[in-house]
Formats: C-alpha cells, sequence, structure tokens
C-alpha cells in the first residue's frame, strides 16, 4: 500500500480552479472555451424541482428532478498542476453548485454585461459575503464600450480594492489577461492576511 | 403516474433509466471527498477487468492519464453522482487512484506556478 501510496503522489496532479460567474448571457462559457485547451466540457448534476442537491439516488424515481449543467475547461499547467475553469449555472436558484465551485477555488471572475448590470449582483454578492477573491471583468460585446471602468466601479459599488477590467470574452488574449489578473489578485490577497 | 412516464421519456432528462442499471443498486458513493476537480487515475496495478461492467471498464480507459471526476463524468456522459458511484467501487477494488485531500485554497507557490502557467499558454 506504501508504493501505491508513493504512485500517488508521484502521478496524480494537484487541482486547483477558477469560477467564471455571472448573469445568464454575459459570456461565461465563451471565456472558458477561449482559454481552454479542450473543447468545454458539460458535466450534470442532478436535483430535485425544489433546487435541492440530490446526492443519493435512494428514491429519486419517485421524484421530480432536473439537471444543472456545468460547462469547464482545463489549461494543464504543468506535469503536476492543472486548472479547471468552470462556468457557474446560469440560473442563481442552483447557490449549492455555487457553493461546491467556490470551496478551495483561486478565486472568481464576475463577467458582467453593461446593459444588464443588475444580473450581476448576485455573484458579486456571493463571493463577497464568502470571501472569495474576485475580480469584476465587463465584457464589451462587439466592442462596444458603453461606460468607464470607473463608472462600472461606482454602479455595481464595488470596494477600491477590487479590480475592474475591460474585456473581449471571445478573445483568448484578453480572457488569459482577465485570469492573470485574478490570480494576482488573490496573491495580493494572500500575501495581506 | 403519467407524469412520471413522461418523465422517464423525457430527452432533457438525461438517460435516467441507465444510471440506475450501472450503479446496480447502490445509491451512494463508498468513497468520500470525491469532489469535481478531484483527480482520478487508473492503477498500474489493476486487478483482473473480467468482473467489471462496461462503464467501469471504460472508465479506467479514460483514466490511462489523470482526470478529474467532472471530466470522467462528462466524457462518460452521466451525472455526477452516478460517476462518484462507478469511481468509488474502482477505488475500493484498488483500481482507481484518487487524490486523498480536499479542494484547498492554494498557497503561493501553487497560485505562483498557475500564474506562469496561464501566462505561458
Amino acid at each position: 500500500m506504501v508504493f501505491v501510496g508513493s504512485d500517488v503522489q508521484q502521478t496524480v496532479p494537484t487541482a486547483v480552479k477558477i469560477v467564471i460567474a455571472g448573469g445568464f448571457g454575459t459570456g461565461k462559457t465563451t471565456m472558458v472555451a477561449s482559454v481552454s485547451e479542450i473543447p468545454p466540457l458539460r458535466t450534470e448534476e442532478l436535483l430535485t424541482e425544489a433546487g435541492v442537491h440530490v446526492d443519493d439516488l435512494a428514491g429519486i424515481e419517485g421524484k421530480d428532478t432536473t439537471t444543472v449543467a456545468l460547462d469547464f475547461g482545463r489549461i494543464t499547467i504543468n506535469t503536476t498542476v492543472v486548472l479547471y475553469l468552470f462556468g457557474t449555472p446560469g440560473q442563481n436558484r442552483f447557490w449549492f453548485m455555487w457553493d461546491e465551485l467556490a470551496t478551495g477555488a483561486i478565486g472568481a471572475v464576475v463577467l458582467v454585461d453593461t446593459r444588464r448590470l443588475d444580473s450581476s449582483f448576485p455573484s458579486i454578492d456571493f463571493f463577497e459575503h464568502r470571501g472569495i477573491p474576485f475580480v469584476v471583468a465587463v465584457n464589451c460585446f462587439d466592442g462596444a464600450q458603453l461606460y468607464t471602468v470607473d463608472e462600472v466601479r461606482h454602479a455595481l459599488d464595488l470596494d477600491d480594492g477590487i479590480p475592474v477590467v475591460l474585456c473581449d470574452a471571445r478573445n483568448r488574449e484578453s480572457s488569459k489577461t482577465v485570469l492573470v489578473g485574478l490570480i494576482q489578485h488573490s496573491m495580493n490577497r494572500l500575501a495581506a492576511v | 403516474m403519467t407524469a412520471r412516464e413522461d418523465w422517464w421519456y423525457d430527452e432533457a432528462a438525461g438517460p435516467l433509466v441507465r444510471p440506475y442499471a450501472m450503479v446496480r443498486g447502490r445509491t451512494r458513493p463508498n468513497a468520500p471527498d470525491l469532489h469535481l476537480v478531484t483527480q482520478v487515475r487508473a492503477s498500474s496495478f489493476a486487478s483482473d477487468q473480467t468482473s467489471l461492467t462496461v462503464e467501469h471498464r471504460e472508465i479506467m480507459a479514460l483514466c490511462a492519464r489523470p482526470l478529474s471526476v467532472a471530466e470522467v463524468a462528462a466524457y462518460l456522459d452521466v451525472p455526477l453522482v452516478v460517476v462518484k458511484v462507478l469511481l468509488s467501487d474502482l477505488i475500493e477494488r484498488g483500481d482507481v487512484l484518487v487524490q486523498n485531500s480536499s479542494p484547498q485554497i492554494p498557497d503561493r507557490d501553487l497560485l505562483q506556478a498557475v500564474l506562469d502557467g496561464v501566462r505561458g499558454i
């Protein structure tokens, strides 16, 4: 068994994750796709119609169930570390999934569409209340920059310490820049503790 | 009953008959702490696979390289709860090795490695 254990140490990488959050249609899966080394994958959790997590198949046949889909991508960092990018489910009622996604995450990118600013409030509240590092990325659809960073910061009532950046989620370099900003923000937070 | 029949044949609900067959009555994974990103990998010393189901063997083939639980579920196209049960069977047999830690907030060295890695893609 010792031999098997050392086998695990040598060959099973450490997994880390980043959450890509935001309201419906803000470009979460687009951002995952633009930086992932594989086409985004989709996995499904079962839950009851009431939004309760199904973690046990016993008796499930008698209940009304639905599925919640998670889209995610992967970036192999090196032979010992792999990064996963998870888009949050669009519907805010699936909060239990957000908890699992956020646990142990490096942090979160909250994507914002300035035409629907209010749709990003629940995401921002979630990460603020749990003390999870996050950055706000304004997805400039069709190159349209309707507001400045300062205007968005003010409209979302964000603390000065929370980075706000403009991005194009379809663009790999732009999405990379957002992720780099988030990781640096997490490192700064760690150093400040 | 009508609603239930609709449910069984609703495409959007996914193939829920098969998951029951796949897990053969077991309803809860025995292996604790299988999270979305938990890494699993087929052991190089796997036991005789003749008694395994098709799904178990598919997992063994997929996990020739390390994968997350979420990736295994996605490639197998079954709900996460089902893949956790199947994986826990293989872990109990010693055929699949598992990263034995809960998701932890990365330390500075790990964050630096991720930062360098993302910059390099």
